[in-house]
């Protein structure tokens, strides 16, 4: 018998798509028998709880969690997410209901013994609920009291050796596409990458050093598999220098109809026969595609590498070998100033592990000397960038301007000048200039 | 209910702490065939949808069934994925940047016994714990936030109005009909936590009146000045206010005049509570995309101003959001991302064929930008 009327939630178990509302329930049933002799650290009947409090959110159309919410584990700065309910007395398994960031696997790969394990910890002192994963990347435990938190922090660090993730004014947890793991698009290996720079940055991560927080993602290639430049401050995104690898025999099999384009992504609707000339050649953003007899030729230099002919043929059609990656900064939500993508910082960046990646960190540390400094409180790297001007950035970052830096040049003639590019400086004698104009 | 340590002992907090450490590495966790075969894939395939296929140089192949997952999800439903994963695939497994579960074989003759055990495995009130698809030209799962289950900002309910959602265009996760893959986001307010700001189709929470002030409290609780420069129109100083008993206390004002109901103030300051059943609910925003793909990434536009919040299932919302995929799926051209589509036969005619209403609150009025947003042309259509 359940504890709390849910009438609503309830009507959200039908459907096909996977009920969140059935697996709460699965889970509450789960604690209530305790076939497996489990010693709860939380009241065993907190996802109950957790159900009723929701059920009477959407009775009241409003959230039920108290404001805010402080709490953590010595030595660190973030991590947890402290939660109150505001109804204690009528829902007192979830009276605290924090949630820990536990740090995820660069690609997110996992194997059954360490998720067991994890859940082994987790069921006991906590919920038993998480979030597979939060959108930043994190393995999301939902839902603890606050003297649970050093427990699982101590059996995390010691039995499952996995740390935490990070929450505040920070570098939060680095996320990556599958990269060069299952993927023949990416351009370098962003779960190496992923995984290094997290802990490079350790105490980056869980110490709050910034104005603010701070975001790194890693997209092996222009599609943006983790969505980089839409939501990290500093978005990594693979590409490369050379020719695309042309297969003419296979470019003859996607015309003759055997191969199916784009791998088939389209098989739900009859699109008619493939037709290269319509749906590669017309469709290039910069045109620089034609076919002479049957080759399929590239005029590489104007290719601005969009992916969609590789996208479209993958089979015939592959990303070059002069491989690296392009740096572009400052995306955000639109709280404060209104919502930025990353901007094109550095074209091409070399990503060699030999060296420890130090033509990519060169360029981090540079931007967070920078911001660190500058950068008002609670002001994103991409408002300091609006608010400081792109250039300060690039003299930052000792990144020469160049044409690839914009869209477009401005149109407002409200051009800054250096003092020092200036024949003769700024102090001038107003005496000097009325020898020659009276006033 | 014992107590049970874990071998921290409080009294000396600092002793045995471990720190630093950071996530498991990666390879431990990567099945044999893409530990072999990392960085030497040639192509891939979607033999159907929610199954890829990626072939290596060696001649290997990797087979990967996608399933939907609800992402707020119980260790009891972690386990049972872990039994799949074992009885299937050798104990490996992975999630997707959107939140679906990806269980991968090494050979073909493993995909359709583990297909046939994903399809049999549904919950007590009926729906699939892991349906198959996500691939291609479809919809794929939501990328959403916390709600009313763990936020105290929302003006909307994330997982309730996810699972309406996908139920309404469930179709479409295990089908590849459309022009090019859709993308849906939900965010519960607008902090726009994931990818609101830039997917196809685009749920966000919405205020619609300015803050109450618990100006008894207020000086006490918040950093005034961190509420003031949290306000994006500026809409808010700080005031003298005399309580009923004639205590005069600092405290805030607001130009209710300034206020968009940003909630930004109340994420700075408790004393600013803005949620209200009436006045919270559900923008819609389209045109998004992250992928460089022909066209740069595109930030998505708000297209409907407001739908009440209708629990437990929101159908004005699924059935607007209905409509937008069905006006796209039938006009659109192949590889057209819904933005690609909008912005080709231009907004005026979006709104037709989407059957929506066009409301001033659509026309940009925040700052320079605005400008750039209305239409300095003759071009448009009748």
């Amino acid at each position: 018998m359940a504890k709390h009327e849910t009438p609503l939630l309830d009507q959200l178990e039908s459907g096909p798509w996977p009920s969140f509302v059935s697996d709460m329930k699965l889970e509450a049933e789960v604690r209530a028998k305790n076939e497996a002799g489990i010693e709860f650290q939380i009241p065993v009947d907190v996802v109950d709880d957790l159900m009723g409090v929701l059920e009477l959110s959407y009775v009241h159309g409003r959230t039920h969690w108290k404001h805010g919410g402080i709490v953590g584990v010595f030595g660190y700065g973030g991590g947890v997410i402290g939660r109150y309910c505001d109804q204690p007395e009528m829902f007192p398994g979830v009276a605290h209901f924090h949630t820990v960031r536990v740090a995820q696997p660069a690609g997110k790969y996992y194997k059954a013994d360490y998720l067991r394990q994890l859940m082994d910890i987790w069921q006991m002192r906590g919920s038993g609920m998480t979030n597979m994963h939060g959108s930043t990347g994190d393995i999301i435990f939902l839902g603890t009291r606050t003297e649970q938190l050093e427990e699982i922090f101590y059996e995390l660090t010691h039995n499952l050796n996995t740390d935490l993730g990070g929450s505040g004014s920070n570098l939060r947890t680095p996320a990556d596409c599958i990269g060069s793991s299952r993927c023949e698009f990416s351009c370098y290996d962003t779960n190496a990458l992923c995984h290094f720079l997290t802990n490079l940055y350790q105490d980056e991560l869980h110490r709050p050093a910034f104005p603010y927080k701070f975001k790194f993602k890693f997209d092996g290639c222009p599609n943006g598999c983790v969505a980089s430049i839409a939501r990290s401050d500093m978005s990594f995104i693979g590409t490369w220098k050379d020719d695309i690898r042309i297969d003419q025999e296979a470019v003859q099999a996607y015309i003759g109809g055997e191969i199916a384009p784009n791998g088939g992504a389209f098989k739900g609707r009859d699109w008619g026969a493939f037709d290269i000339q319509k749906e590669v050649i017309d469709l290039c953003p910069t045109e620089c595609m034609w076919m002479e007899g049957k080759e399929l030729k590239i005029d590489n230099k104007e290719c601005n590498r969009c992916m969609h002919c590789i996208n479209a043929m993958p089979r015939a059609l592959r990303v070059g070998q002069d491989t690296g990656l392009s740096i572009l900064v400052g995306a955000k939500a639109p709280i404060l100033d209104g919502q930025q993508m990353g901007s094109l910082l550095a074209p091409f960046v070399e990503v060699n592990p030999e060296d420890d990646y130090a033509a990519v960190t060169e360029v981090i540390e540079s931007i967070w000397d920078w911001w660190m400094e500058e950068g008002k409180n609670r002001e994103r790297l991409g408002e300091l960038i609006r608010r400081a001007g792109f250039q300060k950035m690039l003299e930052v970052t000792g990144i020469k301007a160049d044409a690839r830096h914009v869209s477009e040049p401005r149109c407002n003639p409200y051009i800054f000048w250096k003092e020092d590019e200036v024949p003769g400086g700024w102090e001038r004698d107003v005496k000097e200039y009325r020898k020659h104009h009276k006033r | 209910m014992a107590f049970v340590s874990s071998g921290y002992n409080p009294a000396v907090p600092m002793e045995n702490r471990i720190t630093d450490i950071g996530p498991r590495h990666f390879e431990e966790f990567y099945p044999p065939v893409i530990k072999a075969n990392k960085g030497k894939w040639l192509y891939h395939e979607i033999i159907e949808p929610g199954v890829l296929v990626h072939v290596a140089e060696s001649g290997d192949e990797v087979y990967t069934v996608r399933c939907g997952g609800a992402r707020l999800m119980s260790g009891t439903l972690i386990r049972e994925i872990c039994d799949i994963a074992d009885k299937h695939c050798d104990g490996y497994l992975r999630f997707t940047t959107r939140n679906n579960i990806e269980f991968m074989v090494d050979s073909k003759d493993k995909v359709e016994a583990l297909k046939a055990d994903l399809k049999d495995r549904k919950f007590a009130g009926g729906s699939f714990k892991f349906p198959i698809g996500g691939t291609g030209a479809g919809i794929s799962n939501i990328v959403h936030t916390q709600g009313w289950i763990h936020c105290h900002t929302p003006a909307t309910d994330g997982s309730g109005t996810v699972k309406a959602t996908m139920d309404e265009m469930f179709t479409d996760f295990q089908d590849m009909r459309l022009p090019a893959k859709l993308r849906i986001a939900m965010a519960c307010c607008l902090n726009m936590c994931g990818a609101v700001h830039c997917s196809d189709i685009a749920i966000l929470g919405y205020h619609r009146k300015p803050p109450m002030i618990d100006h008894e409290y207020l000086d006490k609780q918040c950093e005034i000045p961190l509420a003031i420069a949290s306000c994006p129109t500026a809409a808010i100083k700080p005031a003298k206010h005399e309580l009923p008993d004639g205590t005069k206390v600092n405290s805030l004002a607001i130009n209710n005049e300034r206020c968009m109901y940003c909630g930004n103030c109340y994420t700075m300051c408790p004393s600013l509570p803005i949620s209200d059943t009436e006045g919270d609910g559900i923008v819609l925003m389209v045109g998004g995309k992250i992928s460089n793909r022909i066209n740069p990434p595109k930030f998505s536009k708000v297209v409907v101003a407001f739908i009440e919040n209708e629990m437990p299932r929101w159908p004005t919302m699924t059935q607007t959001i209905r409509r937008m995929v069905e006006a796209y799926a039938s006009d659109a051209r192949k590889y057209e991302r819904v933005g690609d589509w909008a912005e080709r036969i231009g907004w005026e005619r979006f709104f037709e064929k989407c059957e929506l209403e066009f409301t001033h609150h659509l026309i940009d009025d925040f700052r320079d930008h605005a400008y750039y947003t209305w239409r300095q042309s003759t071009q448009f259509k009748f």
